[in-house]
C-alpha cells in the first residue's frame, strides 16, 4: 500500500505571535517551528498502515527551506522519502492554490492512500485536504478519528468526528484523501537510528518550474481569497478577584452572576 | 452581478441547527446593504416542512433539495447539488456554518467553484467596494484578519457558531419555496455514512454552548469531572463540560470535549473555569468568552487575568458549594 502523507511546518503552539509593521503577517524571528500537531496522527496512521500491508510512505511538503527539519522528523519516525515543495513562489497561496501546487506534486506519485491532517494550526483553515479530494477527484473524510482498511485495500472504513459526541462511521472508496484528528493513534518518537536513517533518506525538492506551474497561478497573485488587516484580538482586562472563606466567595459569586452579570 | 447572498441552512436528523438562522441574520444585513436578495438552501431527505421553519427570518426564496440520496449528509452529494445550483443562479455571497459539516463541505464547493473561502469567520460585512470582507481569527486566535475575494464569485465564508445573534424580522413569512430536482445517485458517491453513533448519550455542541463549565489537569481524575457535570445540569439546559488538552492527555476526559489550540475554539456567554492554569495554547481556545469565571486555589495563575470573576479557592470544595447555591437560586426563581 503506497501513501502519501502531507504535512506542513508550523509555529510551537506555545508560540507567542506578533504582527510585522506591514500588518500582513506575522514576526517570523525566534519562532521555533514544528511539525503541525495533527500530521503527526497522519504520519503514525501511514506507518501503521505500512507494517500492516507492507508498501512506502512519502511525505509531501510545501513550505520553505526551513522546513526541511520536519521532513527529517516524519523520515525519522519511518516515512520513506519525501517531496519538498519549495519556492518563494508559493508564499501567500490560499488553501484551493496550496491543494492545487500540491496535487500537482502527487498527481504522479502512484498512492493508494493520503494522509493528513484535519487542520494546520497556524491558518486553521481546515480547506486544504477537502479541495485536494476534489481537485484529484477523490473521495474525502475529514476530522478522522478511526481507520480499517479492509483486507483488499479497496475500501477503508472510517470514523469521523462531529458534534455532540456524535460519530459518523463512513465508508469510503480508496484512494481517498482522510485528514487525522488527535484520538487517531499515538504518535512514535523518533528513535535515535531513526534519526541517523533519517539522513540518507531522498527529500526530492520541487519549485515552480519543476511543478510546470506559472508564477501567476500561484501565491498571493494566484489565490482568489486575499488576507490582509492583521490585528490583535482585543486583550482581555483582569476583572474581580475574590478571596476569602469559600462559602462566602461563591455565594459572592453567585449574587454577581445573577445581579451584574445576569448570567444565571 | 447581482444574484443575491445565500445561506446554506445545516440541518441534523430532521431539526435546524442553530447557526442556520445566524446565517440568516446576518445574511439579510449583508443582502440589504448590497440590494440583493436573500436565498437559503436547504438539503436532505423529507425536510421540507424545515423550510417553514426557516422563513420569517428575511429569506426572499428557500431552494429545498429533498431527496432520499441526500438523507444522510456526504460532502460529494451535497457539494454537487449545491455547486449544480449556484452555477445555475451566480449568487455573489454563499454562506455556510464553521461547524463539522460546514468545514467539510464547503472546502469542496469553494475548489469546484474556483473561488475563495473564508473559514471560521467572527464577524462579516461589506466594504466601500461592495465585497465581502470576512473577519477571521488565525494562530487559534491570537491573531485576525480580513479575508476578501475581490475577483471570483461567489465569495464564500463560513461562520463561526454562536457569534452573532438571531433576529426574526417583524415581517409576515414571504419567502418563495422552489423545490430543486437533485440529480445525486447514490452510486455517485465514494463516501458512504454507514452508521451514527452516539457516545455517552447526547451532549451539548461545545461550539453551540452558551455556558461551558471546563475542566483543568488539576481536577485530578476522570472520576472528578461528575462534580462539573453536576454543576453543568444545575445550571440548566444547553450547558457543556470541556476539558483542558493537559485532562485530556492525562487521560480525565475525552479528546472531543478539547478546548484550545489543539481541539475546539469556544465562543460561550458564561466559561467557568476549574482547576486550569491557564496556559497560551488553551486561551487562545476560549478568549471570546462573553464572561470567564476561573476557580482556582494557586491566585498566581494567569487564568486570572484574563477572568472576569476569580475565586480563589480549592475547586473541590468551591464547585460541589457553587452547585449548591446555583440550585438554591433556581428554586427561587
Amino acid at each position: 500500500m503506497n501513501i502519501v502523507v502531507c504535512m506542513k511546518q508550523v509555529p510551537d503552539t506555545e508560540t507567542k505571535i506578533k504582527i510585522n509593521p506591514e500588518g500582513r503577517g506575522i514576526v517570523t524571528e525566534g519562532i521555533k517551528y514544528v511539525m503541525n500537531p495533527y500530521d503527526e496522527y497522519a504520519v503514525e496512521e501511514a506507518l501503521k498502515l505500512k507494517e500492516k500491508f507492507g508498501g512506502t510512505v512519502t511525505i509531501v511538503c510545501m513550505g520553505p527551506s526551513r522546513a526541511t527539519e520536519a521532513i527529517r522528523t516524519a523520515l525519522a519516525m519511518g516515512a520513506d522519502d519525501a517531496i519538498h515543495l519549495n519556492d518563494p513562489a508559493f508564499e501567500g497561496s490560499d488553501s484551493v492554490t496550496t491543494a492545487k501546487i500540491l496535487a500537482k506534486a502527487i498527481r504522479d506519485l502512484k498512492y493508494d492512500l493520503i494522509l493528513a491532517g484535519k487542520q494546520a494550526v497556524d491558518f486553521d483553515c481546515s480547506q486544504v485536504f477537502a479541495c485536494l479530494a476534489e481537485i484529484l477527484d477523490l473521495p474525502y473524510a475529514s476530522v478522522v478519528t478511526g481507520l480499517e482498511v479492509e483486507e483488499d485495500q479497496k475500501s477503508a472504513t472510517v470514523k469521523r468526528e462531529t458534534e455532540g459526541g456524535i460519530q459518523e462511521i463512513i465508508e469510503i472508496n480508496l484512494p481517498a484523501v482522510i485528514a487525522a484528528q488527535k484520538g487517531l493513534n499515538e504518535p512514535r518518537y523518533a528513535s535515535l537510528p531513526g534519526i541517523m536513517k533519517a539522513k540518507k533518506k531522498p527529500i526530492k525538492e520541487m519549485n515552480l518550474a519543476a511543478l510546470g506551474m506559472d508564477a501567476n497561478e500561484v501565491g498571493e497573485e494566484g489565490s482568489k481569497l486575499k488576507t490582509m488587516n492583521y490585528s490583535l484580538p482585543p486583550e482581555r482586562k483582569a476583572g474581580k478577584k475574590i478571596e476569602g472563606e469559600p462559602k462566602e466567595i461563591v455565594a459572592q459569586l453567585v449574587t454577581l452572576l445573577h445581579v451584574e452579570a445576569k448570567l444565571v | 452581478m447581482s444574484n443575491g447572498v445565500w445561506i446554506i441552512a445545516e440541518q441534523r436528523e430532521g431539526k435546524l441547527k442553530k447557526v442556520s438562522f445566524e446565517l440568516l441574520t446576518i445574511g439579510r444585513k449583508l443582502a440589504s446593504k448590497i440590494g440583493e436578495p436573500l436565498a437559503a438552501i436547504l438539503l436532505g431527505y423529507e425536510v421540507e416542512k424545515l423550510a417553514e421553519t426557516l422563513d420569517g427570518y428575511g429569506a426572499d426564496k428557500i431552494f429545498v433539495c429533498d431527496d432520499e440520496a441526500l438523507k444522510n449528509y456526504s460532502n460529494e452529494g451535497y457539494t454537487k447539488v449545491i455547486v449544480d445550483l449556484a452555477k445555475a443562479h451566480q449568487p455573489s455571497i454563499l454562506l455556510g456554518g464553521a461547524t463539522a459539516q460546514g468545514k467539510d463541505l464547503l472546502p469542496r464547493v469553494a475548489a469546484r467553484m474556483q473561488t475563495g473561502l473564508a473559514s471560521d469567520c467572527v464577524g462579516l460585512e461589506i466594504n466601500q467596494e461592495g465585497h465581502l470582507v470576512a473577519k477571521r481569527p488565525m494562530y487559534a486566535g491570537k491573531v485576525l484578519v480580513d479575508a476578501i475575494t475581490p475577483e471570483a464569485r461567489p465569495q464564500m465564508a463560513a461562520l463561526r457558531p454562536n457569534v452573532l445573534e438571531v433576529e426574526k424580522t417583524d415581517e409576515p413569512k414571504k419567502a418563495e419555496i422552489e423545490k430543486v430536482k437533485v440529480e445525486v445517485k447514490p452510486d455517485d458517491l465514494r463516501a458512504v455514512i454507514k452508521e451514527v453513533v452516539k457516545t455517552a448519550g447526547e451532549k451539548v455542541d461545545l461550539i453551540e454552548g452558551l455556558v461551558i463549565v471546563f475542566g483543568g489537569r488539576g481536577m485530578k481524575s476522570g472520576e472528578n469531572f461528575k462534580i462539573l457535570e453536576e454543576l453543568a445540569s444545575a445550571l440548566g439546559e444547553g450547558v457543556a463540560v470541556g476539558a483542558s488538552r493537559s485532562a485530556v492527555d492525562s487521560g480525565f476526559a475525552p479528546h472531543d470535549i478539547q478546548v484550545g489550540q489543539t481541539g475546539k475554539v469556544v465562543n460561550p456567554t458564561l466559561y467557568i473555569a476549574c482547576g486550569i492554569s491557564g496556559a497560551i495554547q488553551h486561551l487562545a481556545g476560549m478568549r471570546t468568552s462573553k464572561c470567564i469565571v476561573a476557580i482556582n486555589k494557586d491566585p498566581e495563575a494567569p487564568i486570572f487575568q484574563v477572568a472576569d470573576y476569580g475565586i480563589v479557592a480549592d475547586l473541590f470544595t468551591a464547585v460541589p458549594l457553587l452547585t449548591e447555591e446555583i440550585k438554591k437560586l433556581k428554586e427561587q426563581d
